[in-house]
Protein backbone atom coordinates (compact mmCIF):
# COMPACT_ATOMS: atom_id res chain seq x y z
CA UNK A 1 0.00 0.00 0.00
CA UNK A 2 1.48 3.74 -0.84
CA UNK A 3 2.43 5.93 2.21
CA UNK A 4 -0.26 8.28 3.80
CA UNK A 5 1.28 11.14 2.40
CA UNK A 6 0.99 9.68 -1.51
CA UNK A 7 -2.80 9.38 -0.45
CA UNK A 8 -3.06 12.28 0.82
CA UNK A 9 -1.72 14.12 -2.26
CA UNK A 10 -3.26 12.19 -5.16
CA UNK A 11 -6.64 13.09 -2.65
CA UNK A 12 -5.96 16.22 -3.09
CA UNK A 13 -4.95 16.41 -6.87
CA UNK A 14 -7.90 14.30 -7.50
CA UNK A 15 -10.78 16.83 -5.27
CA UNK A 16 -10.01 19.91 -5.89
CA UNK A 17 -10.48 22.02 -2.40
CA UNK A 18 -9.99 19.66 -0.34
CA UNK A 19 -7.60 20.17 2.04
CA UNK A 20 -6.53 16.46 4.32
CA UNK A 21 -4.06 16.76 6.85
CA UNK A 22 -1.97 13.73 8.39
CA UNK A 23 -2.13 13.41 12.21
CA UNK A 24 0.78 11.83 13.51
CA UNK A 25 0.97 9.32 16.11
CA UNK A 26 3.70 9.93 18.56
CA UNK A 27 3.58 6.29 19.62
CA UNK A 28 5.38 3.29 19.35
CA UNK A 29 2.98 1.99 16.98
CA UNK A 30 3.25 4.89 14.59
CA UNK A 31 0.33 4.90 12.83
CA UNK A 32 -0.56 8.52 11.10
CA UNK A 33 -4.05 9.02 10.08
CA UNK A 34 -6.03 11.40 7.54
CA UNK A 35 -8.03 14.18 8.81
CA UNK A 36 -10.08 15.34 6.67
CA UNK A 37 -12.34 18.84 6.07
CA UNK A 38 -16.17 18.49 6.34
CA UNK A 39 -17.13 19.83 2.98
CA UNK A 40 -14.70 17.12 1.02
CA UNK A 41 -15.12 14.47 3.17
CA UNK A 42 -17.60 12.40 1.71
CA UNK A 43 -16.12 12.97 -1.73
CA UNK A 44 -12.60 12.31 -0.43
CA UNK A 45 -14.35 8.79 1.39
CA UNK A 46 -15.64 8.15 -2.33
CA UNK A 47 -12.21 8.41 -3.89
CA UNK A 48 -10.11 6.11 -1.21
CA UNK A 49 -12.77 3.89 -2.18
CA UNK A 50 -12.82 4.12 -5.77
CA UNK A 51 -9.31 4.54 -6.21
CA UNK A 52 -7.81 1.00 -8.04
CA UNK A 53 -4.87 1.52 -5.99
CA UNK A 54 -6.83 1.48 -2.87
CA UNK A 55 -9.90 0.54 -3.01
CA UNK A 56 -10.66 0.75 0.61
CA UNK A 57 -13.53 -0.90 0.07
CA UNK A 58 -14.44 -1.97 3.95
CA UNK A 59 -15.28 -0.17 7.03
CA UNK A 60 -14.49 -2.67 10.04
CA UNK A 61 -14.63 0.40 12.84
CA UNK A 62 -15.59 3.40 13.70
CA UNK A 63 -15.39 5.27 16.76
CA UNK A 64 -15.58 8.11 18.78
CA UNK A 65 -13.26 10.21 21.13
CA UNK A 66 -13.89 13.26 23.45
CA UNK A 67 -10.87 15.62 23.67
CA UNK A 68 -11.44 18.04 26.60
CA UNK A 69 -10.43 22.03 26.03
CA UNK A 70 -7.13 21.52 27.49
CA UNK A 71 -3.96 24.09 28.05
CA UNK A 72 -0.69 23.06 27.92
CA UNK A 73 2.21 24.54 29.96
CA UNK A 74 5.63 24.79 28.14
CA UNK A 75 8.59 26.22 29.11
CA UNK A 76 10.13 28.87 26.82
CA UNK A 77 13.68 30.67 26.59
CA UNK A 78 13.52 34.43 26.26
CA UNK A 79 15.55 36.54 25.77
CA UNK A 80 15.11 40.11 27.48
CA UNK A 81 16.55 43.03 28.79
CA UNK A 82 17.12 42.89 32.74
CA UNK A 83 18.57 46.18 34.23
CA UNK A 84 20.00 47.07 30.40
CA UNK A 85 21.63 43.51 29.87
CA UNK A 86 20.40 40.77 27.66
CA UNK A 87 19.38 37.70 29.66
CA UNK A 88 18.13 34.47 28.69
CA UNK A 89 15.40 34.03 31.22
CA UNK A 90 13.03 30.86 31.24
CA UNK A 91 9.00 31.91 30.95
CA UNK A 92 6.07 29.39 30.93
CA UNK A 93 3.38 30.13 28.72
CA UNK A 94 0.03 28.69 28.49
CA UNK A 95 -1.53 27.40 25.35
CA UNK A 96 -4.77 26.55 25.20
CA UNK A 97 -6.22 23.86 22.68
CA UNK A 98 -10.18 24.08 22.61
CA UNK A 99 -12.10 20.79 22.97
CA UNK A 100 -13.76 18.88 19.75
CA UNK A 101 -15.41 15.42 19.47
CA UNK A 102 -13.73 13.15 16.64
CA UNK A 103 -14.76 10.16 15.24
CA UNK A 104 -12.27 7.73 13.92
CA UNK A 105 -12.63 5.01 10.91
CA UNK A 106 -10.48 2.03 10.36
CA UNK A 107 -11.22 1.43 6.59
CA UNK A 108 -9.34 -1.68 5.04
CA UNK A 109 -9.34 -3.11 1.38
CA UNK A 110 -11.12 -6.67 0.70
CA UNK A 111 -9.15 -6.38 -2.64
CA UNK A 112 -5.83 -5.38 -2.19
CA UNK A 113 -5.33 -7.04 0.82
CA UNK A 114 -4.40 -4.04 2.71
CA UNK A 115 -5.13 -1.50 5.47
CA UNK A 116 -5.58 0.23 7.66
CA UNK A 117 -6.19 2.89 7.02
CA UNK A 118 -7.18 5.58 9.73
CA UNK A 119 -9.60 8.54 8.78
CA UNK A 120 -10.66 10.64 11.27
CA UNK A 121 -13.44 14.14 11.46
CA UNK A 122 -13.47 16.73 14.15
CA UNK A 123 -16.20 18.56 14.99
CA UNK A 124 -15.46 22.06 15.44
CA UNK A 125 -16.55 21.98 19.33
CA UNK A 126 -18.19 19.85 21.73
CA UNK A 127 -21.48 21.31 21.51
CA UNK A 128 -24.82 18.90 21.65
CA UNK A 129 -25.53 17.84 18.07
CA UNK A 130 -22.23 19.20 16.80
CA UNK A 131 -22.22 18.20 12.99
CA UNK A 132 -20.75 16.02 10.93
CA UNK A 133 -20.86 14.48 7.63
CA UNK A 134 -22.02 10.90 7.70
CA UNK A 135 -20.05 8.27 5.45
CA UNK A 136 -22.41 6.02 5.97
CA UNK A 137 -23.01 6.33 2.32
CA UNK A 138 -19.74 5.62 1.45
CA UNK A 139 -19.14 2.79 3.72
CA UNK A 140 -22.62 1.08 4.54
CA UNK A 141 -21.48 -1.26 7.92
CA UNK A 142 -20.55 2.46 9.26
CA UNK A 143 -24.09 3.07 9.70
CA UNK A 144 -25.08 1.27 13.10
CA UNK A 145 -21.50 2.57 14.98
CA UNK A 146 -22.00 6.06 13.34
CA UNK A 147 -25.08 5.75 15.52
CA UNK A 148 -23.49 4.64 18.63
CA UNK A 149 -21.75 7.80 18.42
CA UNK A 150 -24.59 9.99 17.68
CA UNK A 151 -25.97 7.61 20.78
CA UNK A 152 -22.69 7.85 23.12
CA UNK A 153 -20.87 10.94 22.22
CA UNK A 154 -23.82 13.16 20.60
CA UNK A 155 -22.24 13.83 17.01
CA UNK A 156 -24.81 15.07 14.71
CA UNK A 157 -23.81 13.12 11.34
CA UNK A 158 -25.62 14.79 8.55
CA UNK A 159 -26.37 12.67 5.67
CA UNK A 160 -26.98 9.07 7.77
CA UNK A 161 -29.79 7.29 6.56
CA UNK A 162 -31.90 6.83 10.14
CA UNK A 163 -29.72 8.70 12.80
CA UNK A 164 -31.04 7.31 15.97
CA UNK A 165 -30.14 6.32 19.11
CA UNK A 166 -29.00 2.76 19.20
CA UNK A 167 -28.21 1.77 22.65
CA UNK A 168 -29.72 4.44 25.32
CA UNK A 169 -33.26 4.43 24.85
CA UNK A 170 -35.13 7.17 22.45
CA UNK A 171 -36.21 9.46 25.58
CA UNK A 172 -32.41 9.02 27.00
CA UNK A 173 -30.97 12.59 26.67
CA UNK A 174 -27.75 13.10 27.38
CA UNK A 175 -24.16 11.49 26.05
CA UNK A 176 -22.39 8.97 28.02
CA UNK A 177 -19.12 8.63 26.89
CA UNK A 178 -18.65 11.93 26.70
CA UNK A 179 -15.68 12.91 29.37
CA UNK A 180 -17.88 15.70 31.61
CA UNK A 181 -20.63 13.29 32.13
CA UNK A 182 -22.05 12.93 35.36
CA UNK A 183 -24.43 9.76 35.85
CA UNK A 184 -27.97 10.37 37.32
CA UNK A 185 -29.01 9.77 40.68
CA UNK A 186 -31.86 7.88 39.73
CA UNK A 187 -32.04 6.99 36.21
CA UNK A 188 -35.75 6.06 36.09
CA UNK A 189 -38.01 6.15 39.28
CA UNK A 190 -41.45 5.17 38.97
CA UNK A 191 -43.57 3.90 41.81
CA UNK A 192 -44.93 0.59 41.12
CA UNK A 193 -47.67 -1.26 43.28
CA UNK A 194 -45.05 -2.91 45.66
CA UNK A 195 -44.97 0.70 47.02
CA UNK A 196 -48.89 0.96 47.83
CA UNK A 197 -48.86 -2.81 49.23
CA UNK A 198 -45.83 -2.05 51.38
CA UNK A 199 -47.74 1.49 52.93
CA UNK A 200 -50.53 -0.73 53.64
CA UNK A 201 -48.95 -3.45 55.43
CA UNK A 202 -46.81 -0.80 57.54
CA UNK A 203 -50.64 -0.36 59.19
CA UNK A 204 -51.02 -3.48 59.86
CA UNK A 205 -48.16 -3.79 62.22
CA UNK A 206 -46.60 -2.41 65.68
CA UNK A 207 -43.46 -0.58 65.16
CA UNK A 208 -40.74 -3.00 67.08
CA UNK A 209 -37.89 -0.29 67.07
CA UNK A 210 -35.95 -2.51 69.55
CA UNK A 211 -35.95 -5.39 66.82
CA UNK A 212 -35.98 -3.33 63.66
CA UNK A 213 -34.47 0.66 63.88
CA UNK A 214 -35.72 0.69 60.21
CA UNK A 215 -39.43 0.37 61.07
CA UNK A 216 -39.30 3.00 63.67
CA UNK A 217 -37.99 5.57 61.09
CA UNK A 218 -41.04 4.62 58.52
CA UNK A 219 -43.40 4.50 61.13
CA UNK A 220 -42.92 7.88 62.08
CA UNK B 1 -68.10 -21.11 6.83
CA UNK B 2 -65.99 -21.61 3.98
CA UNK B 3 -67.53 -19.18 2.14
CA UNK B 4 -66.61 -15.92 3.63
CA UNK B 5 -62.81 -16.52 3.17
CA UNK B 6 -61.42 -15.22 -0.31
CA UNK B 7 -59.98 -18.10 -2.18
CA UNK B 8 -56.25 -18.68 -1.95
CA UNK B 9 -54.64 -18.06 -5.33
CA UNK B 10 -51.26 -19.77 -6.20
CA UNK B 11 -48.68 -17.05 -4.77
CA UNK B 12 -45.51 -15.92 -6.44
CA UNK B 13 -43.42 -16.75 -2.79
CA UNK B 14 -44.26 -19.72 -0.58
CA UNK B 15 -45.94 -18.86 2.79
CA UNK B 16 -47.73 -15.52 1.05
CA UNK B 17 -51.18 -16.00 0.24
CA UNK B 18 -52.86 -13.68 -2.47
CA UNK B 19 -55.41 -12.35 0.24
CA UNK B 20 -52.43 -11.00 2.26
CA UNK B 21 -50.47 -9.10 -0.31
CA UNK B 22 -49.91 -5.77 0.18
CA UNK B 23 -50.61 -5.13 3.36
CA UNK B 24 -48.26 -5.09 6.20
CA UNK B 25 -48.57 -6.15 9.40
CA UNK B 26 -45.67 -4.63 11.87
CA UNK B 27 -44.65 -6.97 14.65
CA UNK B 28 -42.78 -6.39 17.43
CA UNK B 29 -40.64 -9.70 17.89
CA UNK B 30 -38.56 -9.93 21.37
CA UNK B 31 -36.89 -9.14 22.74
CA UNK B 32 -35.52 -12.26 23.24
CA UNK B 33 -32.88 -14.86 23.53
CA UNK B 34 -32.71 -18.58 23.65
CA UNK B 35 -31.08 -18.81 27.06
CA UNK B 36 -31.94 -14.89 27.77
CA UNK B 37 -28.67 -13.20 27.68
CA UNK B 38 -27.75 -10.69 24.78
CA UNK B 39 -31.69 -10.07 24.24
CA UNK B 40 -32.73 -8.54 20.75
CA UNK B 41 -35.91 -7.26 19.37
CA UNK B 42 -36.71 -7.01 15.65
CA UNK B 43 -39.02 -4.89 14.58
CA UNK B 44 -40.72 -6.36 11.55
CA UNK B 45 -43.18 -5.87 8.93
CA UNK B 46 -44.67 -8.75 7.58
CA UNK B 47 -46.75 -9.46 4.20
CA UNK B 48 -48.27 -12.56 4.90
CA UNK B 49 -45.00 -14.78 6.10
CA UNK B 50 -42.69 -12.70 4.18
CA UNK B 51 -40.27 -10.31 5.87
CA UNK B 52 -40.39 -6.93 4.03
CA UNK B 53 -38.57 -4.89 6.40
CA UNK B 54 -36.58 -4.98 9.66
CA UNK B 55 -35.13 -3.21 11.89
CA UNK B 56 -33.08 -4.29 15.09
CA UNK B 57 -33.11 -3.13 18.04
CA UNK B 58 -30.52 -3.98 20.94
CA UNK B 59 -29.07 -2.28 23.90
CA UNK B 60 -31.08 -4.53 26.26
CA UNK B 61 -27.82 -5.96 27.68
CA UNK B 62 -25.08 -3.39 26.80
CA UNK B 63 -22.43 -3.26 29.28
CA UNK B 64 -20.26 -0.60 27.38
CA UNK B 65 -17.16 -2.19 27.40
CA UNK B 66 -15.38 1.77 27.18
CA UNK B 67 -16.73 3.14 30.02
CA UNK B 68 -15.25 0.35 31.93
CA UNK B 69 -12.23 0.16 30.62
CA UNK B 70 -12.12 4.19 31.66
CA UNK B 71 -12.21 2.52 35.23
CA UNK B 72 -10.01 -0.03 35.30
CA UNK B 73 -6.36 -0.78 34.64
CA UNK B 74 -4.93 -1.84 31.10
CA UNK B 75 -4.76 -5.61 32.39
CA UNK B 76 -8.16 -5.25 34.32
CA UNK B 77 -9.60 -5.36 31.47
CA UNK B 78 -7.51 -8.53 30.14
CA UNK B 79 -10.54 -10.67 32.37
CA UNK B 80 -13.65 -8.86 30.43
CA UNK B 81 -12.59 -9.68 27.22
CA UNK B 82 -13.35 -13.83 28.12
CA UNK B 83 -17.03 -12.73 28.78
CA UNK B 84 -17.21 -10.71 25.79
CA UNK B 85 -17.38 -14.10 24.17
CA UNK B 86 -17.12 -17.61 26.30
CA UNK B 87 -16.51 -19.64 23.75
CA UNK B 88 -13.37 -17.65 22.44
CA UNK B 89 -12.19 -16.24 25.61
CA UNK B 90 -8.27 -17.36 24.10
CA UNK B 91 -9.08 -15.24 20.76
CA UNK B 92 -10.55 -12.60 22.52
CA UNK B 93 -7.77 -12.20 25.16
CA UNK B 94 -5.29 -12.67 22.13
CA UNK B 95 -6.95 -9.78 20.43
CA UNK B 96 -6.96 -7.10 23.08
CA UNK B 97 -3.55 -8.40 23.94
CA UNK B 98 -2.21 -7.72 20.45
CA UNK B 99 -3.58 -3.99 20.21
CA UNK B 100 -2.41 -2.97 23.67
CA UNK B 101 1.32 -4.66 22.24
CA UNK B 102 0.88 -2.49 18.99
CA UNK B 103 -0.21 0.89 21.60
CA UNK B 104 3.20 0.24 23.36
CA UNK B 105 5.37 -1.48 21.37
CA UNK B 106 5.80 -4.63 23.46
CA UNK B 107 7.66 -7.83 21.46
CA UNK B 108 6.32 -11.27 22.21
CA UNK B 109 8.89 -14.12 22.61
CA UNK B 110 8.37 -16.98 20.21
CA UNK B 111 7.44 -19.41 22.47
CA UNK B 112 4.72 -17.14 23.70
CA UNK B 113 3.76 -16.96 20.36
CA UNK B 114 3.40 -20.41 19.53
CA UNK B 115 1.53 -20.85 22.08
CA UNK B 116 -0.93 -18.18 21.66
CA UNK B 117 -1.29 -19.95 17.77
CA UNK B 118 -1.62 -23.57 19.61
CA UNK B 119 -4.45 -22.22 21.75
CA UNK B 120 -5.80 -20.21 19.47
CA UNK B 121 -6.46 -22.94 16.87
CA UNK B 122 -7.77 -25.34 20.11
CA UNK B 123 -10.57 -22.04 20.60
CA UNK B 124 -11.01 -22.67 16.78
CA UNK B 125 -11.93 -26.17 17.53
CA UNK B 126 -14.27 -25.47 20.34
CA UNK B 127 -15.85 -22.86 18.71
CA UNK B 128 -16.95 -24.59 15.51
CA UNK B 129 -17.79 -28.03 17.22
CA UNK B 130 -20.39 -25.90 19.51
CA UNK B 131 -21.42 -23.94 16.39
CA UNK B 132 -22.16 -27.41 14.81
CA UNK B 133 -24.00 -28.66 17.70
CA UNK B 134 -25.84 -25.70 18.52
CA UNK B 135 -26.70 -25.53 14.74
CA UNK B 136 -28.21 -29.00 14.77
CA UNK B 137 -30.31 -28.50 17.71
CA UNK B 138 -31.63 -25.41 16.61
CA UNK B 139 -32.36 -27.14 13.26
CA UNK B 140 -34.42 -29.62 14.82
CA UNK B 141 -31.84 -32.48 15.37
CA UNK B 142 -32.70 -31.78 19.53
CA UNK B 143 -29.99 -32.32 22.12
CA UNK B 144 -28.18 -35.85 20.87
CA UNK B 145 -25.77 -34.20 18.26
CA UNK B 146 -25.36 -31.09 20.79
CA UNK B 147 -24.12 -33.63 23.48
CA UNK B 148 -21.55 -35.30 21.08
CA UNK B 149 -20.32 -31.72 19.98
CA UNK B 150 -20.19 -31.01 23.73
CA UNK B 151 -18.13 -33.88 24.85
CA UNK B 152 -15.56 -33.05 22.14
CA UNK B 153 -15.87 -29.49 23.58
CA UNK B 154 -15.25 -30.36 27.46
CA UNK B 155 -11.97 -32.54 26.41
CA UNK B 156 -10.45 -29.23 24.76
CA UNK B 157 -11.70 -27.19 27.72
CA UNK B 158 -10.18 -29.69 29.78
CA UNK B 159 -7.02 -28.91 28.31
CA UNK B 160 -7.34 -25.19 29.42
CA UNK B 161 -7.98 -25.67 32.83
CA UNK B 162 -5.18 -27.66 33.07
CA UNK B 163 -3.32 -24.42 32.10
CA UNK B 164 -5.12 -21.35 33.55
CA UNK B 165 -7.74 -22.35 35.81
CA UNK B 166 -10.84 -22.06 34.46
CA UNK B 167 -12.51 -23.93 31.59
CA UNK B 168 -13.78 -20.90 30.05
CA UNK B 169 -12.97 -17.30 31.44
CA UNK B 170 -9.26 -18.04 30.91
CA UNK B 171 -7.93 -14.94 31.13
CA UNK B 172 -4.33 -16.46 29.97
CA UNK B 173 -2.99 -13.99 27.73
CA UNK B 174 -0.35 -11.06 29.15
CA UNK B 175 0.70 -8.26 27.05
CA UNK B 176 4.07 -9.56 26.02
CA UNK B 177 3.44 -13.13 26.88
CA UNK B 178 1.14 -15.71 28.36
CA UNK B 179 -0.04 -16.05 32.03
CA UNK B 180 2.43 -19.15 32.74
CA UNK B 181 4.18 -21.92 30.72
CA UNK B 182 2.28 -25.39 29.71
CA UNK B 183 2.20 -27.81 32.59
CA UNK B 184 4.05 -31.42 32.52
CA UNK B 185 2.26 -33.63 30.11
CA UNK B 186 0.24 -30.55 28.69
CA UNK B 187 1.96 -31.15 25.07
CA UNK B 188 1.29 -34.45 24.55
CA UNK B 189 -2.16 -34.50 25.71
CA UNK B 190 -3.08 -31.51 23.18
CA UNK B 191 -1.34 -34.10 20.86
CA UNK B 192 -3.97 -36.91 21.38
CA UNK B 193 -7.17 -34.82 21.42
CA UNK B 194 -5.89 -33.26 17.90
CA UNK B 195 -4.75 -36.66 16.10
CA UNK B 196 -8.50 -37.86 18.05
CA UNK B 197 -10.38 -35.10 16.27
CA UNK B 198 -10.70 -36.22 13.19
CA UNK B 199 -12.45 -39.51 14.02
CA UNK B 200 -15.00 -37.49 16.35
CA UNK B 201 -15.42 -35.69 12.88
CA UNK B 202 -16.32 -38.90 11.34
CA UNK B 203 -18.57 -40.04 14.00
CA UNK B 204 -20.57 -36.88 14.20
CA UNK B 205 -21.05 -37.26 10.36
CA UNK B 206 -22.37 -40.39 10.24
CA UNK B 207 -24.59 -39.44 12.84
CA UNK B 208 -26.28 -36.74 11.83
CA UNK B 209 -26.03 -37.80 7.83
Amino acid sequence: MESIEEMKARAEQAISGARLEIVPNPGPAGQPSLLLDHEHAFAVANFLRADPALRLDYCSNVTGVDWLDRTVKKKVKVKKLVDGVEKEIEETQEEFFPGYLEAVYHVYSIEHKHGPVVVRLRTRDRAEGAPLPSLTPVWRSAEFQEREIYDLYGIHFEGHPDLRRILMWDEFTDFPMRKDYREPDDYEYEPTPHDEVLEKAKQHYAPRPAEDGAEHLAAD
Amino acid sequence: MTADLPEIAESPQRGMSSHLAGELLEVSMGPQHPSTHGVFRMNVALEGEVVRKLKPVFGYLHRNHEKIGENTSYLGSMPYTDRLDYFCSMTNNWAYALSVEKLAGIEVPERAEYLRIILAELTRLVNHTSLLGFLLSDMGAWGTPLMYAFRERERVLDLFESLSGSRMMCDYMRFGGCRVDLPAGWMERARQIVDGFPRFLDEFEELIT
